[in-house]
């Protein structure tokens, strides 16, 4: 029924470490709603997406650190990161993504 | 493997409602409520922070959304110190169609690529057949107005009456009419749109009532085809469900999606 998660609990299952991204809150223009989310494993496969692609590069990134470190964080990509740290969204829309290992 | 992860995809396999309730700011970071009309599992930390939270989670749940709410440590009301994130994973939205003709089977397929729970209805035996309609869930040989009695309509059904015979579509409009669906959409030409008009009229059906009925249905694209009747319907179902009208973005300015964050998460996700 939901890829993303059927695929968490396959690795789960395979005992593969993995983290979820989900989109919390989308403002102004933004292309996918809250509550798209993208999963990652330890060994870098990925399932689903959280934009049309903008940010799904810096989203695996702190997907494969939150499974190292273990702690949840609330990442936040717009225009107003653009500059700073070269990940922007195109559309001009800022999107918050929920990033957390899968622990249960 | 966890006890939630588990709860979580067999209820999503079952297609029953389920919430997931997440902190995403404050105490209690990335602590996770799995919530169903029934019970819940998992805990924010404090008992009066989950009642809370279960409670929230249910009346989002009910109405198929997706929401961030804001409470304090212990659940108060208007305090900010904790951020949840509730994800309703509601069952899938019902399409009902009636009249088991070509048009019906090409807006069969497209109801099942929107994320529907897709019902054909025809009191014909040798049209309202499974093997004409492969991707419907469920195939009804029934009068369409004693069928619609029975069945569970809400507000997030859809229902397209595609007979244009007066004598099937004049008793199940009627009956479509006293249910919650969200769109309520009649197929035909202008002069069936005439007939059918004066014979819901004469069956008492008033102004406001018939102001409900998508007729003819589907938007302005100039379709001929089952597939592109389909697809004008499909449009006209979304664009009345987002507030839209349905003309070309390339005709006008501003964003293009609405600036909602509860809107229900999207029919053919969750």
């Amino acid at each position: 029924m939901n890829p993303v998660i059927d695929k968490v609990v396959s690795w789960r299952e395979e005992e593969t470490k993995c983290a979820l991204a989900t989109v919390v809150k989308v403002e102004k223009s933004g292309p996918l709603g809250p509550g798209t989310s993208m999963a990652v494993s330890e060994d870098g496969q990925v399932v689903g997406s959280v934009s049309g692609g903008c940010v799904e590069p810096a989203v695996f990134e702190e997907a494969m650190s939150a499974i190292e470190s273990g702690k949840p964080k609330l990442l936040t990509y717009g225009i107003s990161d653009d500059e700073a740290f070269g990940v922007g969204l195109t559309c001009g829309g800022i999107i918050h993504i929920f990033v957390e290992r899968v622990d249960w | 493997m966890a006890d939630l992860l588990t709860r979580w995809r067999a209820a999503l396999a079952d297609q029953s409602p389920v919430a997931i309730a997440t902190i995403i700011e404050g105490p209690g970071l990335g602590s996770k409520i799995l919530v169903t009309p029934d019970d819940h599992i998992g805990t924010a930390g404090n008992p009066d922070l989950d009642k809370a939270i279960v409670e929230a989670a249910r009346g989002l749940l009910e109405g198929g959304r997706t929401n961030t709410i804001h409470l304090g440590p212990r659940g108060q009301r208007r305090m900010e110190d904790v951020s949840v994130f509730i994800q309703s994973f509601a069952p899938p939205p019902k399409m009902f169609v009636f009249g088991a003709i070509d048009f019906a089977g090409a807006t069969a397929r497209i109801g099942k690529h929107l994320g529907y729970r897709v019902t054909v209805c025809d009191a014909r035996p040798v049209f309202a057949t499974k093997e004409r309609f492969p991707t419907a869930d469920e195939v009804v040989v029934g009068w369409p107005d004693e069928f619609l009695k029975t069945a569970e309509v809400d507000q997030r059904s859809v229902i397209c009456v595609l007979t244009h015979d007066p004598k099937f579509d004049v008793p199940v409009l009627k009956e479509a009419l006293n249910t919650e669906a969200g769109y309520i959409g009649a197929m035909g030409s202008r002069r069936t749109h005439d007939n059918r008009t004066a014979r819901l009229k004469e069956e008492g059906v008033s102004d406001e009532e018939l102001a409900r009925i998508s007729s003819p249905i589907g938007l302005d694209i100039g379709s001929r085809t089952p597939e592109e009747t389909a697809v004008a319907i499909a449009a006209e179902i979304i664009a009345l469900h987002t507030g839209h009208t349905g003309g070309r973005l390339a005709d006008r300015s501003g964003p293009i999606h609405e600036r909602t964050e509860s809107r229900e998460s999207g029919v053919a996700r969750g």
